[in-house]
């Protein structure tokens, strides 16, 4: 839906998630669901891992060549006789599809699922100019009908439960008796289905986003389940594809490689239900197929990033692993981040989009466990990024005071070993005698911050390097013990 | 300076290149000329007769059924009967493809086969795959005026003849067959592996969201 960014409240945000129990309730699912599907097909693909290697250099390449291989793309394109619109804002990209809708006389429009689209917040401008745009991917559908914006990048409406569902259907889906039965997901599918059949047959224009472009023949590729994304491009006359500069891969052989990662990173099938190739409008003789075919290329800040320290961001594929995989996520699900991309890759791409200073709590949401980056496909260091960001902040004094004053005092503190060795020994030795037998801090002095949500283990009796010192004093006397024993 | 040059140029200044380096260009124009394969996994390049179950078992993962039929001759009963055992009206529609018009349709008296793309009034349709993915199970259909693509996503129920010498190892000895096929790239090349389905709603599989509820391949004759 909107653009409208709500990421500088994110510690509010996140606050209100964790205490919203419908929310936590439909998070509990994201593990069982995405997870271990995602361990199981991978585990039975030996070159997985090399394959993730090879996906990554893909796309390593293709950044390097992006100019020469877009310039590739769009002569292909144009040989087709499809139109490739360069957009290097996302009020340009609006524009182009406003434009094309006008004179195409267009009323509705049918939307795949597309998160270019949530960037450029294109259904409120279309909405704004009396086009009515009809989400079809049935997560789409349901968070439009909510007027809300997806909380995950593949699965929209992962943070509902099917009460809430069945809630709204009865709400928006006029005419239909009120007693009939919505208790099953079968159910709401099926009225979900005969709902947008009919908005699938009347549409003018079709919306649909890209996986990939392929500079090799000029075709975009959309990876559904549904098949929705293939209805709304092969039945109203004019098909749009909106697809930023990153997308573009080399050849068919290039995207195959990438495909073998898509699908079991995202969901953890084996393949995705409809992987679909589309190169140019109708061609002569052709019974079905749209009879305009436009690519919306958009830019919005992609190629400032390509030369900084965030390039490697432009390689994510959009898989959703990184969210998946993140406790932060797993907890305040994806609202909380506030603009279009949350977890991990949002953490990355949305400051990098929409400016630090209006991000900056989102590399911080993170507790650099690493998970993401474990499982990324195309292997993006999430926490490198991160902490470069978590460093841009605190250059930019965009950190709050406090925050900045106590690094500064530990940092001066810590750089002081003459002070910090036996400060640190001192306190360890306090703090373990004060908790002796219990294990566990509950409450702490000016440690507030960290007891009221979580307790605090009681040392162990010695700093990590008292303890390092004397363990490398036992091993030397072992092996000089076993040397003795050697040479009697 | 149009929007393109914007890009392209704010493209070139962060890669720091000019765009006219001859490196940089043999470098992309031989990658598109030579489409060298990239790695391909073991269970893409089995033998042949390994193939065929490799094929089938896939399929079913994905919640495709399967049926091997010896000839073309055998397809029109086959389709007869799935009809019956789903209790759906017995008529398909299917499109020109040299291949099914070659089919003695007329042999299967009560079955009423129209010609042409869907509307979305027809429950059953009947497509030739141009072929398939063992590794995967995935069936690949190629559009053109003898193969409507409406046919593949507007029925609820899909029957996709594929021959099995059609059914190769990887997505790439696809690629290759279809290159050597034609001078125009087709308009839409449909990778599908099993029947619609969704998870949006808690996580739960349904089939039958936008596409077909069930696919039904038959595999005729030998690899």
């Amino acid at each position: 839906m909107t653009v409208q960014v709500t990421s500088p409240n994110f510690k509010r945000n996140a606050t209100a998630a964790l205490k919203d129990a419908q929310l936590q309730r439909a998070l509990a699912k994201v593990e069982a669901g995405f997870i271990g599907r995602r361990q199981q097909v991978t585990s039975r693909l030996p070159e997985f891992e090399a394959l993730r290697d090879a996906a990554r250099d893909v796309k390593d390449h293709t950044l390097a060549h992006l100019d020469l291989y877009l310039e590739a793309y769009e002569r292909r394109v144009t040989e087709l006789g499809g139109k490739v619109h360069w957009a290097a804002t996302a009020e340009d990209a609006r524009k182009i599809v406003l434009d094309i809708c006008k004179r195409r006389r267009a009323r509705t429009v049918t939307k795949g699922k597309s998160m270019v689209a949530e960037e450029i917040g294109l259904n409120d401008h279309l909405e704004a100019n009396k086009i009515a745009p009809v989400e079809t991917d049935l997560g789409e559908y349901i968070i439009q009908i909510r007027h809300e914006a997806p909380s995950h990048i593949i699965a929209p409406a992962i943070h509902l439960n099917k009460d809430q569902i069945e809630a709204d259907f009865r709400r928006v889906h006029e005419g239909l008796p009120a007693s009939r039965n919505l208790e099953e997901p079968v159910a709401l599918l099926a009225e979900a289905r005969a709902v947008l059949r009919e908005k699938f047959l009347a549409a003018d224009v079709g919306i649909t986003g890209a996986n990939f472009l392929i500079a090799e023949t000029g075709t975009s590729v959309i990876v559904t389940n549904e098949g929705n994304g293939d209805l709304t491009q092969t039945l109203p006359k004019v098909h749009i594809v909106l697809a930023s500069i990153e997308k573009v891969v080399p050849t068919l052989e290039d995207v195959t490689t990438m495909l073998r990662v898509l699908a079991r990173s995202a969901t953890g099938q084996e393949m995705s239900v409809y992987t679909t190739f589309s190169t140019g409008p109708r061609r002569p003789g052709d019974l079905d197929g749209p009879e305009e075919y436009h690519v919306v290329i958009l830019d919005n800040g992609r190629s400032s990033i390509l030369g900084g320290a965030f390039r490697e961001m432009l390689r994510c594929v959009r898989c959703g692993a990184c969210m998946n995989h993140c406790p932060v996520y797993g907890a305040v699900g994806g609202h909380a981040y506030g603009w279009v991309y949350p977890g991990p890759m949002g953490a990355v791409l949305t400051p990098a989009l929409i400016g630090i200073e209006n991000a900056a709590h989102l590399p911080n949401a993170s507790t650099f466990c690493g998970r993401c980056e474990e499982v990324c496909p195309v292997r993006i260091p999430l926490p490198k990024l991160m902490r470069h960001w978590r460093e841009r902040e605190f250059e930019r004094h965009l950190s709050p005071a406090t925050v900045r004053w106590g690094l500064g005092f530990w940092a001066a503190f810590a750089r002081r070993t003459w002070l910090y060795r036996p400060t640190t020994r001192l306190a360890i030795k306090l703090l373990s005698v004060l908790g002796t037998g219990r294990g566990r801090f509950r409450w702490l002095p000016l440690a507030g911050g960290w007891t009221r949500h979580r307790d605090f283990p009681v040392p162990q009796g010695d700093t990590f390097q008292g303890l390092w010192k004397r363990e490398m004093k036992g091993r030397a006397r072992l092996a000089a013990e076993a040397q003795a024993e050697g040479t009697e | 300076m149009s929007a393109r040059d914007v890009v392209l140029n704010s493209i070139r200044r962060s890669l720091g290149v000019s765009g006219g380096e001859a490196p940089r260009r043999t470098a992309t124009d031989e990658r598109i000329a030579r489409h060298p394969r990239g790695l391909v996994p073991q269970r893409g390049s089995e033998p042949a007769k390994k193939r065929l179950k490799q094929f089938t078992d896939m399929v079913a993962e994905a919640h495709g059924t399967v049926q091997e039929l010896v000839s073309p001759e055998e397809v029109p009963g086959a389709v007869s009967a799935y009809l019956r055992s789903k209790n759906l009206p017995m008529s398909v529609r299917r499109g020109s493809d040299p291949r099914l018009n070659e089919i003695p349709w007329q042999n299967e008296g009560t079955l009423e086969v129209t010609v042409g793309p869907s509307d979305g009034k027809q429950l059953a349709s009947v497509s030739h795959a141009f072929g398939a993915v063992a590794e995967t199970g995935t069936i690949v259909l190629v559009s053109g005026p003898e193969n409507p693509t409406t046919l593949n996503f507007l029925p609820e129920h899909h029957l996709v003849v594929v021959a099995a010498k059609d059914i190769a190892g990887n997505y790439e000895s696809v690629w290759d067959a279809l290159r050597k096929k034609g001078a125009q790239w087709p308009r839409t090349v449909n990778w599908i592996t099993g029947p619609s389905r969704s998870a949006d709603i808690e996580q739960v599989h349904l089939h039958g969201a936008h596409g077909p509820r069930s696919l039904h391949v038959l595999i005729v004759g030998k690899a």
